[in-house]
């Protein structure tokens, strides 16, 4: 391989990831903690978003203010996320600076302060980043699928936390989900970019070994049962534009079918981040004039997730309509083997995105920490290998075990406004 | 740290040739990724527009790779996805924009169906009809977003009857009006190679690139390339404007705060923008990220911006807060305005946006598309191409007493657009 990954544990069990690239003069960091929604219990939910955001209030090093003013002085971007499996925190700098990012990212794993007044405002912050979400029909649609899909399994929250919670987590809650899961036991650094694997390693070895190692973080396991028997449900709110999203339950990162499913979505709905203007779905329900949109998309997870499937209705078409030729194409992947030349186009498209992905120094360290949340980096390295090794019969076995309508839910935004 | 090829690109880098009909062919080479990225422009944009057809422009965009005369919709698609490739075009006031990616090994494909894309669309009826019904859907979504609806009325009150007061995706009665002989027409009228630049870079030699767009669009000739009207001039505001637009049962408010701004190639242009990076950009959204998120904890995002192009601009705070708490953040961010214009920034504020400038350089320029939009900009706004290598200088020689002077200039606290949506 080009570039080649070193991996190395240390003492203290925090996985360290380097990748160098020398295309530019810059170096792309990120820490990676193994906690995301799928670790929250009823009462908690939203408290691994809420724990991020409190991750730049400051530590006693690095005060509040002067973490993000240092940063860009370099001419440095850096941001934080939460997932349903993780919580990652970046920094891509001009190489030269990068140290500025290990030091910070070091100390703020065990000495951020959750101040009090801190959390307060952050409350708020919150809450306003949650209202901002539920003006958005598709917010307000795709949490109620979700809680209709998992009845036990913690998936079954948006990442963001239901309201009550947002209004019930305290400081201590806070802070005591920080020490239970920002341990180096539980984190992964992955780096890439302009550097030396040697030099970097050493200092490294020096920011964060001296971290000690803590106790293994508690995990929820409620592992979701089978459905049986397909579940409608409605929705109503403001606008003029109804929505269906269809979601079925899909099989994790690692599970044996993840690559045949992979090619499946690219049939009914493109890559990720290309047009699908000729892909099955859109041709069956766009073209014929039945819907305005459709679109799809599944995760790459620890626990089994979903395949989520969005229709944006015509207003001067029946719904039905559009859900009753989804169903049509999805028969025809049951009942046929699909063509090998739609089988290569997948493979083809998925390397056009792996080479756009290779431009950015950021992509490559993300997606070297990403894959290390739910399989090793070489998941992402025989991807392309992998994806090439599907055929037809794969496919179209896939098509039948994943896609049953009576497993799915189907849930419809109404809209209330003009004209109806 | 190691010794590596720098980002940064000079004059020799860049390739640029202009073809026998007027198109200008930037390209700039790197081989670090089997992937090519190409945009551009023509000076086909909503400025030709009549008050009636609102949206037309746009309309047409969107439309080119609808179907061609020598290819239908799908089969266009077919060829891009089955390469793992895009293309895609969108139009502004003053141009039809496009963009695009592939791996260098489809780059003939995508300049192909660019060039059938730009000379002869066929406009098919039923695409037409298509089109018009996803418009619509559009445009009643739009009408449902706080934050595209504030955008839109203060567009609409800064600008007043000036083109850059009007919406780009027009109105649902615009968008009906618009018939399949106006989308020809338009194109036949606006659409040629004359004030065309289209930039390349990726894995290809750049001489290369120039003899792949000579290829397909060397030949393209218009004889009758209609000339853009001249901006009118803009009205200054002779008070402050607020509004309010309603959209029932909605959780979180939107707001634009602003004023008229420098274009692009005003000398005032650098002092506003870093005057603008310490207002509301620098580190957490700046001053207004400080007062509106960080101690009062109203909203998840409060920042400003400046929009600078072509014409005059426009310098705006925008914020999602809490309907309830609306007045209490449109407050704090006037006080802000008020001290901005007053005291203009600090020593440190500046010295640290002027850092933030030079040192994220490199991670502007690192991919192709980021390279292409710089080449693009340069070109658009007669930068020279040695921009990057005088970029420090000219970043460095603002002062504080120019950032106080603009702001003075263009903030008149007194003369505000407010725009607000929500419930």
């Amino acid at each position: 391989m080009k570039n080649p990954v070193t991996q190395v544990q240390l003492k203290n069990g925090m996985k360290i990831m380097l990748k160098e690239i020398h295309a530019a003069p810059i170096i792309s960091s990120w820490v990676w903690y193994k906690v995301g929604s799928r670790d929250e219990t009823t009462g908690k939910t939203g408290i691994s978003h809420w724990t991020e955001h409190m991750m730049f209030k400051g530590t006693k090093k690095f005060p509040h203010g002067m973490l993000d003013k240092a940063i860009s002085r370099e001419g440095g971007r850096w941001n934080a996320s939460t997932s349903r499996d993780s919580t990652r925190y970046y920094e891509t700098m001009p190489a030269a600076r990068i140290d500025l990012a290990l030091r910070l990212e070091s100390d703020r794993m065990t000495k951020s302060i959750f101040d009090a007044k801190e959390v307060a405002s952050e409350r708020t912050v919150i809450i306003s980043e949650r209202e901002g979400s539920e003006n958005e029909p598709m917010f307000l649609l795709g949490e109620e699928v979700l809680h209709a899909a998992f009845r036990v399994h913690p998936y079954q929250h948006e990442i963001i936390g239901d309201m009550a919670d947002l209004y019930a987590i305290t400081r201590d809650d806070l802070y005591k989900h920080y020490r239970a899961y920002y341990v180096p036991n539980n984190a992964v650094l992955s780096l890439a970019g302009d550097f030396e694997t040697k030099a970097m390693l050493k200092r490294i070895r020096e920011l964060f070994e001296p971290i000690p190692m803590g106790n293994p973080p508690p995990r929820l396991v409620r592992p979701e049962p089978e459905r049986k028997g397909e579940v409608r449900l409605t929705l109503e709110g403001p606008g003029e534009t109804m929505f269906t999203q269809i979601a079925y339950p899909f099989p994790n990162a690692t599970h044996p079918d993840y690559f045949a499913l992979q090619v499946l979505e690219s049939l009914l709905n493109g890559a990720s981040g290309l047009s699908y203007k000729t892909c099955r779905l859109y041709r069956a329900l766009v073209d014929t004039g039945l819907a305005v949109d459709v679109s799809g998309w599944s995760e790459s997870t620890i626990d089994p997730f979903l395949y989520r499937i969005t229709i944006v209705h015509r207003s001067d078409r029946k719904p039905e309509k559009a859900l009753t030729a989804l169903d049509a194409e999805i028969k025809k992947l049951q009942d046929k083997p699909a063509p090998a030349g739609e089988i290569r186009r997948a493979v083809k498209q998925a390397r056009a995105v792996f080479a756009y992905g290779s431009e950015n120094i950021t992509h490559q360290a993300f997606w070297m920490g990403h894959t290390s949340m739910f399989a090793d980096y070489s998941w992402y390295t025989t991807y392309l290998k992998k994806l090439a090794s599907v055929t037809a019969p794969d496919v179209q076995r896939v098509a039948q075990k994943y896609f049953q309508p009576n497993r799915r839910v189907v849930g419809t935004y109404i809209p209330k406004g003009k004209g109806r | 740290m190691t010794q590596s090829k720098t980002s940064m690109f000079s004059p020799e880098d860049v390739h640029c040739a202009v073809l026998s009909n007027g198109i200008t062919v930037l390209a700039r080479s790197n081989f670090n990724s089997p992937s090519v990225s190409l945009g551009g422009y023509l000076p086909a944009g909503a400025i030709f527009e009549t008050d009636d057809k609102l949206g037309l422009a746009d309309f047409v965009s969107s439309m080119l790779m609808r179907g061609t005369h020598s290819r239908s919709f799908d089969a266009i698609y077919n060829e891009l996805e089955t390469a793992g490739a895009s293309l895609g075009f969108d139009s502004g006031v003053h141009t039809t924009n496009f963009g695009g990616r592939a791996l260098a090994e489809d780059l003939p494909l995508v300049l192909k169906l660019l060039s059938e894309s730009l000379v002869s669309p066929a406009f098919p009826k039923d695409e037409v009809e298509r089109l018009r019904a996803q418009l619509l859907t559009g445009l009643a979504l739009r009408a449902q977003d706080t934050s595209d609806m504030a955008d839109l009325w203060f567009e609409k009150f800064l600008y007043a009857d000036h083109p850059y007061g009007k919406p780009s995706d027009g109105y649902p009665e615009t968008i009906q009006a618009i018939t399949r002989k106006d989308l020809e027409e338009f194109h036949r009228l606006h659409f040629g190679p004359r004030g065309m630049v289209i930039a390349i870079v990726g894995a290809i030699q750049p001489k290369k690139a120039v003899e792949a767009v000579a290829k397909v669009l060397g030949d393209w000739t218009v004889s009758r390339q209609k000339e853009a009207p001249v901006l009118p001039p803009l009205k200054p505001l002779k008070k402050g404007i607020r509004h309010h637009h309603p959209i029932p049962g909605k959780s979180q408010a939107d707001l634009v705060v602003g004023v008229i701004g420098p274009s692009r190639k005003n000398p005032d242009y650098m002092a506003a923008s870093l005057g603008n990076s310490a207002l509301g950009q620098f580190g957490m959204m700046g001053r207004i990220g400080n007062v509106v998120r960080e101690k009062s904890g109203l909203a998840y995002y409060a920042y400003s911006s400046l929009h600078a192009g072509v014409g005059p601009g426009s310098w705006e705070v925008a914020a999602g807060v809490n309907p309830k708490n609306l007045n209490k953040a449109l407050d704090l961010i006037e006080k802000e305005l008020k001290r901005f214009v007053k005291y203009g920034v600090t020593k440190e504020e500046l010295a640290d946006s002027q850092a933030n400038y030079i040192g994220r350089l490199p991670l502007s320029l690192e991919s192709n598309g980021g390279m292409v939009s710089a080449m693009l900009n340069i070109h658009r706004y007669d930068l020279g191409m040695d921009y990057y290598q005088r970029y420090e200088k000219i970043v460095r020689g603002v002062t504080r007493d120019d950032v106080v002077a603009v702001a003075r200039k263009y903030i008149h606290v007194d003369r505000l657009v407010i725009a607000t949506a929500g419930p």
